[in-house]
């Protein structure tokens, strides 16, 4: 039970910060001038910025005081001189590569939220035309960012929720308690609407862990991104395409033998065209149904965060023509509506990437009754 | 900009297409009520694989 009500009040925190994302233009965010942003370009450059992964949370700069709110993470690199550690606040929040942090014989800075080390005998960054560092590179970067530190905290949400789900089973009750009744529908959902209907009666059960994980997962981080904290988890290229590499390996170890002869060896059509057949069928399994997970997911996130940025920063453009009040009202409104269907969409898209990922393992482990 | 007309070109075939297959879909749940269910479920499917053709396209273009 404490369980139960410990995740509950960490649930009900979770709903507070989704009821706030517009606090995030409030704050009047700076550029490294110090000014306030008002032009369109530097609106892009923080809509960018924004859909970027960072090594700090950025919540809020107080404009009078020059004080920056927010927490930093911890820094992990794989330098020349070995393993280095730090937090990331030893960069004083400079992205510019100005900010330089020794550490051994290494020397760190950060730039454009890349962490680059300094060749021997540097002791500033130096840049060529195209504003790319010439006496610098990059290094293998551990770091707790913020996706990570995403990822993980999404990660404990699930084995709390679904701990607490799994030990009110245990006690010999059918009917879950406390925060449990809340996760049982939902796993009952997916067993019912999205594994058996797409996998089979038969062959279901092995692949339920993976599919309630990656539903949930992906939920869980949508949701986060709604949040003032600033995800963009599943915005991420690199999380949406791990995801899809996951399912692909999954759907084509767990192929039947009649997966297979139907992919290399088609039956019932000409002989020739049936290498032809097979080079379409592979390519099509190892590479366009993956890359099709990956890009939807990725795209759907990045468009979302994209717009939403969009309308709150029309209180910054439209300002002039509009007045204070008129275009914060207008971005407000026009904000919430979108961050209402991204609700939705947060949902759509975790029940899209595991729909299709059943669909695809009920295609590789189908059996056929030969006549 | 020849990005941009592409990126345009790219929804409305889109939009072509999510108009299709949200008509149709409304058409068979107004004919069969009681099919409702399997219907949204498809039409979510096929909505899904037609976005990822756009998305790929657009990602390409951009």
């Amino acid at each position: 039970m404490a369980v139960a009500t410990k995740t509950i009040k960490f649930i009900a925190v979770l709903v507070l910060a989704l009821s706030s994302f517009s606090v995030f233009a409030e704050g009047g965010d700076q550029d490294e001038k110090g000014n306030l942003i008002d032009s369109p370009e530097e609106i892009k450059e923080y809509i960018a910025h924004h859909l970027k992964d960072s090594h700090d949370f950025h919540l809020y700069t107080d404009n009078a005081s020059g004080k920056h709110w927010g927490f930093s993470l911890p820094v992990i690199v794989w330098t020349k001189d070995g393993l280095k550690t730090f937090m990331s606040s030893a960069f004083h929040h400079d992205d510019q590569g100005k900010v330089v942090v020794e550490k051994g014989n290494a020397r760190l800075v950060k730039l454009h939220s890349k962490i680059y080390e300094l060749e021997a005998g540097a002791a500033t960054v130096n840049f060529d035309e195209s504003h790319h560092a010439t006496n610098a590179h990059k290094v293998l970067d551990f770091s707790i960012t913020k996706s990570v530190f995403g990822m993980l905290l999404a990660g404990l949400l699930m084995l709390l929720g679904f701990g607490a789900l799994a030990r009110s089973y245990k006690n010999g009750k059918s009917i879950p308690t406390g925060f449990g009744r809340v996760l049982e529908p939902l796993v009952i959902y997916v067993r019912d609407d999205i594994a058996k209907p797409n996998i089979g009666e038969k062959k279901y059960r092995k692949f339920m862990g993976f599919l309630l994980t990656v539903f949930f997962f992906i939920w869980i981080l949508n949701l986060l991104g709604l949040t003032p904290l600033g995800f963009n988890v599943t915005g991420q290229i690199a999380v949406t395409a791990c995801l899809a590499i996951f399912t692909m390996v999954i759907y084509m170890f767990s192929g039947s033998k009649d997966f297979w002869a139907h992919t290399l060896w088609m039956p019932g059509v000409p002989v020739i065209l049936r290498p032809v057949l097979a080079v379409i069928e592979l390519v099509g399994f190892v590479l366009i149904k993956p890359f099709s997970l990956l890009v939807r997911l990725f795209a759907n996130m990045t468009a979302g965060h994209f717009v939403v940025m969009s309308l709150i920063a029309l209180m910054i453009t439209m300002k002039k023509s509009f007045g204070v009040v008129g275009s914060t009202g207008m971005s407000l409104v026009l904000a919430l509506f979108i961050t209402v269907i991204e609700l939705l969409v947060a949902f759509l898209q975790a029940f899209i990437f595991t729909m299709l990922s059943s669909l695809f393992i009920g295609m590789a482990v189908e059996e056929h009754d030969h006549h | 900009m020849y990005n941009l007309i592409g990126a345009g070109l790219v929804v409305i075939g889109g939009g072509i297409g999510l108009g299709q297959i949200g008509g149709k879909a409304m058409e068979g749940i107004a004919r069969q009520p009681e099919a409702a269910g399997k219907i949204q479920t498809a039409m979510i499917i096929i909505g899904a694989l037609l976005e990822g053709l756009a998305f790929g396209a657009l990602i390409l273009g951009a």
